[in-house]
């Protein structure tokens, strides 16, 4: 109590010493009115005056009382200079903002454990070695059947869980006409048990609803869904949606902090996996292991144990797969099986922005530090015109500590003001950034959380930031000797020694942050300026799906309506669309020689596919109508020299070689010109087009499930006609719907996205990092002039040319900013390689990036020095001498 | 709690006593109380008195209160808390001990 009321007291001074003084005046009046002489009262009292500082003294505690004369000192300092200290409290607050946001990212990505019991238990299971497509590469999916084998021999030492790929599906609560998009997720039926979550509406899944294929059409819904779809209705239990062929019915809603183990994604729906139509099927892998390992069990030997198993199971498998050639078998078989700690969960999006974020939280900690330094600077020049007042200070028996805690706290209020405008820069910029993550209708969703972790990561990077901007000036500070600045000055040169240091410094992390930057920025022009081989304007794609399947003559139909359509110029249709991101493949042979270790990649399209997607022909015809699958194909230019030797390919034959050994003969009609079929970052592949109409063995016409209407149309904007059209198809035939209406332009942007948002924010810190910079620069310059300028006085006044006054000013940050481009640049060179992965035909070395940090940085020296040195120049040596 | 002298020590005590017999009391007129009811042997001085007050304010033996009094002027009374009246207790027994022990030394020599 008392203590608390001594505290107190210090954030109530003023009113104490007023308290004080009205009850001494009180004291006099009633002297008086004792009919004490009022001159002999008041000199009574004169003493307890002189020991009102006593009295108070007593009520407060003295350090603290200190602090508080600090803070307002400080806040004074601090208002005094305002342009730069809100210059100072900006770029703090920009840098320290930024570099929470990153930490938000980072952690809610990659480093907070799963909200399950024991996260650190968790393990991944997947492939690494050379794949069916002949590619090196590590695989994450598996086949149920495999599973099975798996689960059942490490049974008690381990749990294995199956988790499918989240998929954005079409689900419809009512009608068909009412179809939406959910993430879709199969999930083991132990998985909930296992993970330790607990209903919060219903039941979940147990083992009992994953026994049998096709046996529990039941579905836990997540929290957030249940939230966000249904308003937290609790009577949503019972209700049903169709999905895929089934209709499941929705028996719980999950915990709220479950969200699924996909960081990056939050699960909408889960169904237990035996209702996956492929969970029998030993050739079809679709989902990711997840496995619980208890504490008693070595990871090593059950890796091993998994290992044995699958490896059996995959050569029992390809034994039976007559059509793959012998050199992809080996491949496939000598995989290796990791089983990898997976505490925060698997997901595409953890490894794709793995090192994305990585670098970009690099980038921001290296404007932060440039920022830093450039507050070092300003707090070490505003401590040189303080040196008297510190002297002073020493002089009269202040401690050094006392004066390192004034320095200190100048810098806290500093440095706590910025972090405040920060915490409010990294709660809208987080989830900015995650929304510049945005692949057409899907765009990704990350739960950030802004508790402790992150609370706790700015306050210590706050508390940092204090001490490596303040520390240094704040000793420098207090080492004054009286005695030297009583003499006119101390050293100069140690203190602008510290300054080009910073300097130095600065250049080499703004170096290297242009460098990084210019080398994103050249990536994404690459590839955004990468010819297609196609052209995406004015395109719209239907992605159009039918329950049941349909005949191709109904497709067609649907067609000919759309064309009809005002502001139609073009109809054509195709599996899916190009750059999608999905592939159809297969081996090739040709004159009944061996499957090809290559694949050679397909798709169906319609007569006219390329005429609308402006795919230059370049030989033979295009499809007709009347075209069957079974017989003619185009294919692009890579095939054709690929496989067909080059010379004049029209009217060759080769053979679609499956893998359970079935040979399907094709004929070339036509051969187009090289288009990116699934991603425009890997190698041009051999694409072969075929026409949709497809006879089995009993020259039945096969029916399709879904096809992807390509409308060309009159106006630039073609989302415009989206809505209309989308009414259109299902107004054809009420089995047809829309599941996706979106652009190719908007497709061929997505295979961009990291790129994108690489480019844009390393563009922005890059900008921030040279202004920063370029001010550092100005300041230390303009202070040094002021510093000198008695001494460029002296010197015109001796005849000192124009260009040695430039010269002595410039001499000293040069060398500093050529060390710091240097140290920069071989910083840059040496990192480069952790970011290759992130680079497209882009290296550190060529002259190109290279000239993007040399010449914006000696823009920037030039422009930051011109102020400065004009000034030297205007110093008058007359004036400058009569002053001295 | 701050090391007390001997003569500060009475200081208190002989507020506190004060205010026990006397709640509601202001500075002047315990200044007043302590010469009347010595008959003007003992004398506080204002520079000993108000800081006495205040430190005794702190450690929570007495509490403040401004009043407003009749001729308008405020003022700020002192009374005593339960923890003084349990100083006042150890004060009074201390000084007890302490005024015999120099008697017993005064009769001895």
């Amino acid at each position: 109590m008392a203590l608390w009321s001594r505290i107190s007291n210090v954030f109530r001074g003023e009113r104490l010493n007023r308290d004080i003084e009205e009850e001494f005046e009180a004291h006099v009046a009633e002297a008086i009115a004792q009919g004490r002489d009022p001159e002999e009262a008041r000199h009574a009292l004169g003493a307890a005056v002189r020991r009102q500082q006593e009295s108070h003294d007593a009520r407060v505690v003295g350090w603290l009382d200190s602090l508080r004369a600090d803070l307002v000192f400080g806040w004074r300092q601090l208002k005094r200079n305002k342009v730069t200290s809100i210059a100072a409290i900006l770029s703090l607050a920009l840098a320290i903002g930024a570099c929470t946001s990153a930490f938000r990212l980072i952690d809610a990505l990659l480093w907070r454990s799963l909200p399950v019991d024991h996260p650190e238990r968790l393990y991944a299971l997947s492939r690494q070695g050379i794949g069916f497509n002949g590619q090196f590469g590590s695989y994450d999916s598996w086949a149920y059947p495999d599973f099975q084998l798996m689960r059942a021999t490490v049974k008690g030492q381990a749990k294995l869980i199956a988790i499918s790929y989240a998929d954005r599906a079409d689900i419809t609560f009512k009608t068909d006409q009412e179809m939406e998009k959910a993430n879709v997720q199969h999930v083991s039926g132990w998985m909930f048990p296992d993970f330790g979550i607990q209903p919060a509406l219903g039941r979940l899944f147990t083992e009992n609803d994953d026994l049998k294929p096709g046996a529990a059409p039941y579905a836990v819904l997540s929290y957030d869904y249940w939230s966000r779809r249904f308003g937290r209705d609790p009577n949503v239990v019972g209700q049903t949606f169709h999905f895929g062929d089934g209709i499941y019915q929705i028996i719980g809603v999950s915990e709220k902090k479950f969200t699924g183990t996909e960081p990056g994604t939050i699960i909408d729906i889960f169904i237990p996996t035996m209702m996956n139509p492929r969970v029998t099927r030993q050739d079809s892998t679709w989902f990711r292991m997840l496995i619980v390992v208890p504490p008693g069990t070595a990871v090593e030997p059950l890796r091993a144990k998994l290992a044995a198993v699958t490896h059996a199971f995959e050569a029992k498998r390809l034994s039976g797969e007559t059509g793959l050639s012998p050199e992809t078998l080996k491949n496939v078989l000598n995989n290796e099986t990791l089983l990898k700690p997976a505490p925060t969960g698997v997901s595409w999006m953890q490894e794709e922005y793995n090192r994305a974020l990585g670098a970009l939280g690099v980038l921001v900690l290296m404007v932060l530090l440039i920022a830093c330094a450039n507050v070092a600077n300003l707090m070490t020049a505003q401590a040189a015109a303080r040196a008297r007042e510190m002297a002073l200070r020493v002089s009269i028996g202040a401690g050094r500590w006392r004066l390192v805690q004034m320095v200190l706290v100048e810098s806290a209020l500093l440095a706590f003001l910025a972090a405040a405008s920060a915490a409010l820069f990294a709660w809208w910029s987080a989830p900015l950034v995650v929304s510049m993550i945005n692949p057409p209708d899907n765009p990704a969703r990350l739960i950030l959380p802004a508790d402790w972790r992150v609370l706790g990561f700015g306050i210590g990077l706050t508390l940092v930031v204090v001490l490596l901007f303040g520390l240094l000036p704040a000793l420098r500070a207090s080492s004054v000797r009286p005695v030297s600045i009583l003499k006119g000055g101390d050293d100069p040169h140690s203190r602008q020694r510290l300054m080009h240091g910073m300097i130095a410094l600065q250049v080499a992390f703004c170096f290297f942050v242009l460098l990084i930057a210019g080398l994103f920025v050249t990536t994404f022009k690459r590839l955004s300026n990468k010819p297609t081989g196609f052209s995406a304007e004015r395109i719209l794609l239907l992605e159009t799906t039918s329950r049941p399947a349909q005949s191709p003559i109904y497709w067609d139909q649907a067609a000919d309506h759309l064309r009809s359509i005002p502001g139609v110029e073009r109809v054509s249709q195709a599996s899916w669309p190009l750059l999608k991101g999905v592939g159809w493949n297969d081996s090739i042979s040709v004159n009944g020689g061996p499957p090809s270790v290559d694949l050679a990649y397909f798709l169906n399209v319609s007569p006219g596919f390329l005429e609308t997607m402006r795919i230059a022909l370049i030989g033979g015809r295009d499809f007709r109508d009347g075209d069957l699958y079974n017989n003619t194909a185009i294919v692009n230019e890579t095939f054709a020299r690929r496989f067909l030797n080059d010379d004049n390919p029209v009217g060759k034959a080769f053979e679609i070689a499956s893998d359970d050994g079935k040979r399907q003969p094709m004929q070339v009609v036509g051969v187009m010109r090289d288009a990116y079929y699934r991603d425009i970052r890997e190698p041009m592949l051999p694409v072969v087009f075929v026409p949709f109409l497809h006879k089995d063995e009993k020259d039945q016409m096969l029916p399709e499930k879904e096809e992807t209407f390509v409308v060309l149309t009159a106006a630039a904007n073609p989302m415009a006609m989206a809505s209309t059209l989308r009414q259109e198809v299902s107004r054809v035939r009420p089995e047809f719907h829309v599941s996706n209406a979106r652009t190719q332009v908007e497709l061929d942007q997505a295979q961009m996205i990291r790129e994108r948002l690489l480019a844009t924010l390393a563009f922005f810190f890059g900008a921030v990092a040279l202004l920063l910079a370029g001010v550092g620069l100005y300041g230390v310059l303009n202070y040094s002039v002021l510093q000198q300028q008695r001494e460029i006085g002296i010197r015109m006044a001796l005849g000192a040319q124009v260009g040695d006054v430039a010269r002595r000013v410039m001499t000293g940050i040069s060398v500093a900013v050529g060390i710091g481009a240097v140290a920069g640049l071989a910083l840059g060179l040496a990192s480069v390689r952790y970011i290759e992965s992130l680079l497209y035909e882009v290296k550190a070395t060529d002259a190109g990036v290279l000239a993007i940090p040399c010449l914006t940085i000696l823009l920037a020296v030039v422009v930051a020095a011109v102020p400065p040195v004009l000034r030297a120049l205007r110093i008058d040596p007359v004036a400058m001498l009569r002053v001295e | 709690m701050p090391k007390t002298d001997s003569l500060q020590g009475s200081l208190d005590l002989l507020v506190l006593k004060i205010l026990s017999r006397r709640p509601r009391l202001h500075g002047y007129a315990i200044m007043s109380a302590i010469g009347e009811m010595s008959d003007d042997v003992l004398r506080a001085e204002e520079g000993s008195l108000y800081p006495a007050l205040h430190r005794m304010e702190e450690s929570g033996w007495i509490r403040a209160e401004w009043v407003t009094k009749d001729t308008g002027r405020r003022a700020r009374i002192y009374e005593l808390t339960a923890a003084g009246k349990k100083q006042l207790a150890a004060e009074e027994s201390r000084w007890v001990t302490v005024t015999s022990a120099v008697n017993r030394i005064l009769r001895t020599v």
